[in-house]
């Protein structure tokens, strides 16, 4: 299977709105990308802290168990959740602690690291009926994946021939992760929003910093985050990962009013909340950003919000839906006072929260006022075109480019002359 | 559980009062619903089977609640619709300290401005309420919703 892009320009500054509503780029999105070489998100390793815990999570559009196993010192396992019978899902549970996995179907059974380890009647009855008697089972054990335990955080791959995590991520992308993940955590919950889109239209909105303080008006309402202040993003080697980020405090009122003055729509400083608490900080990291979300190609990414801690995962749904699945966490030692501003905090955040609730809206807006466009593109010119490059201010979507370059090298289309 | 015809009307009435408020849209009045002191969350049920804290919304007093109320009104950007609370028959839980707990199922349909509805929640709330001057009061609300999977976003409460 194989496609073909007309791309306007090689810098991806204009993407055929095509990209987002075909169903053979989807297909093979799933095919060469969440299948290919890239490591994936899967779930955090405090989920599943004791022998036999097993999370199901998703790459791409295939389900996943991710298993810490009975033996071996309780070594952490991903496995494709496919019964090699008949095909049936395993694992029906989103989360769980089992010695063992049995299909429903023909009850054929998988140890916890996803090895077929039993067939009912494999040697049929009474010399009648079975399995044939060179029947393998460990050929048709479910997939593995190979898995990376970065502090904690699990990424998994079909491929043999990805690269290493270290050298997947980055230093930047591996210094990120162990920044957010330097002490013991603790899950505190989940939220799951499906937004009616492209997948690939979530990516780009974590690679947008344009949009941070425009769209979600709250930030500059009360502060929180606004293009004046200091911050910017960063990118690694191959501009696949981003990191939007910025630092509480590092503007002046007067800098910020006199940026926003004449944005329609957004107003400036023209609230109070009755109740402050929400936006209490006391920064916790020595590099005292407020806000920073690492993002990592093709599904993950860590965010802070204040004190709000958590990963997001893109599962796609189909070529016109995702989910966007929230883990939110704190720290293991958190005071119970700290416990709380965590949760207090989590208003900020997920399906409703103040300054996330509109990404949901505006992609859909996108998939809804797109899908008859076949030869039409966006236009993604903020920030530069050309080259793709780091930057100290955050009005860009330079970003954006860089994961259009990825996604274009892995999908075998990239332009004559692509940037990377 | 013997509960005063008085409260069963009182609580009948305040599910009513409440569903109407947020589904005519008005907020500011759903609001004074609530004690100055009060409590409203929304949970998903797949937090609270597993013992798990996350809060999709939690406003632990009623100036938080107004802050909410304030910013869907003023800052935040939604899907443009149409709330339809339907709400069943409260059940009486407990009493305590002179409130009144009780539990009803919810469902909650969106309608957007073309006129498509779609099943946007369904769950249960827990009610704490007090009676003052024949009028219920809510203490706490606690919405579990089962529909975990948020349908684009949530902006207008449960």
């Amino acid at each position: 299977m194989s496609i073909e892009v007309n791309w306007e320009r090689n810098d991806y500054s204009r993407i055929p709105f095509r990209l987002y509503h075909d169903e053979e780029v989807y297909a093979l999105e799933m095919e060469r990308i969440f299948r290919g070489p890239c490591w994936n998100y899967l779930c955090l390793e405090a989920e599943i802290p004791n022998p036999g815990d097993y999370r199901t999570t998703w790459v791409g559009d295939t389900s996943v168990v991710v298993s810490r196993a009975m033996g071996e010192g309780g070594a952490i396992h991903a496995f494709v959740n496919r019964c090699s019978h008949r095909g049936a899902q395993i694992v029906r549970k989103t989360h769980g602690n089992a010695p063992e996995h049995v299909c429903i179907y023909h009850r054929w059974c998988y140890r916890t690291d996803g090895e077929l380890s039993g067939i009912p009647f494999r040697r049929g009855l009474k010399g009648e009926g079975g399995m044939p008697a060179d029947f393998d089972m460990a050929a048709v054990s479910p997939q593995k994946l190979r898995l990376a335990n970065v502090n904690g955080m699990l990424f998994g791959t079909f491929s043999e021939h990805a690269e290493s995590i270290e050298a997947y991520l980055g230093e930047f992308g591996m210094g990120m992760v162990k920044r957010f993940l330097h002490k013991p955590i603790r899950i505190i919950g989940y939220s799951r929003q499906m937004i009616h889109g492209n997948w690939k239209l979530y990516a780009e909105n974590l690679r947008d910093t344009y949009h941070a303080s425009l769209l979600h008006e709250f930030f500059v309402t009360y502060g929180v985050d606004r293009a004046t202040q200091k911050g910017g993003v960063k990118m690694d080697a191959r501009h696949r990962h981003n990191m939007n980020h910025a630092f509480t405090g590092s503007d002046t009122q007067a800098d910020a009013l006199a940026a926003y003055a004449g944005t329609a729509g957004v107003v400036l400083d023209r609230m109070r909340l009755r109740d402050t608490k929400l936006l209490e900080h006391t920064p916790e990291f020595d590099d005292r950003m407020n806000l920073a979300a690492p993002t990592f190609f093709p599904n993950g990414l860590l965010i802070q919000i204040n004190q709000s801690l958590g990963t997001r995962q893109i599962r796609p749904k189909g070529v016109d839906r995702h989910e966007v699945f929230q883990t939110l966490f704190g720290y293991a030692d958190d005071s119970a006072e700290q416990a709380r501003h965590r949760l207090i905090s989590a208003n900020l955040v997920g399906p409703a929260g103040f300054v996330s609730m509109e990404d949901g809206e505006a992609i859909e807006l996108i998939q809804k006022a797109t899908g008859n466009q076949a030869q039409a593109c966006n236009v993604i010119e903020m920030g530069g075109r050309g080259p793709l490059k780091d930057l100290t201010h955050r009005l860009t979507e330079t970003p954006v480019r860089g994961f259009w370059s990825y996604w274009a090298e892995l999908m075998g289309v990239e332009p004559a002359g692509g940037i990377r | 559980m013997k509960v005063p015809d008085l409260i069963r009307h009182a609580a009948s009435d305040l599910l009513a009062e409440y569903a109407l408020l947020i589904d005519e849209d008005r907020l500011e009045d759903w609001v004074e619903l609530f004690d100055e002191a009060c409590d409203y969350k929304v949970v998903t049920r797949e937090n609270v089977e597993q013992g798990l804290p996350n809060v999709l919304i939690w406003c632990d007093n009623k100036n938080m609640l107004r802050d909410r109320i304030a910013s869907y009104r003023n800052v935040n950007e939604y899907n443009l619709h149409w709330d339809r609370h339907v709400i069943g028959a409260p059940r009486f839980c407990a009493k305590a300290a002179g409130a009144w707990v009780i539990e009803a199922g919810y469902s909650l349909f969106q309608t957007d401005m073309e006129g498509v509805s779609r099943l946007f929640s369904v769950g249960r709330y827990r009610i704490e309420f007090a009676v003052r001057e024949e009028a219920a009061r809510i203490k706490s609300a606690l919405v579990i919703a089962d529909s975990g999977l948020i349908p684009t976003l949530l902006a207008s409460p449960i």
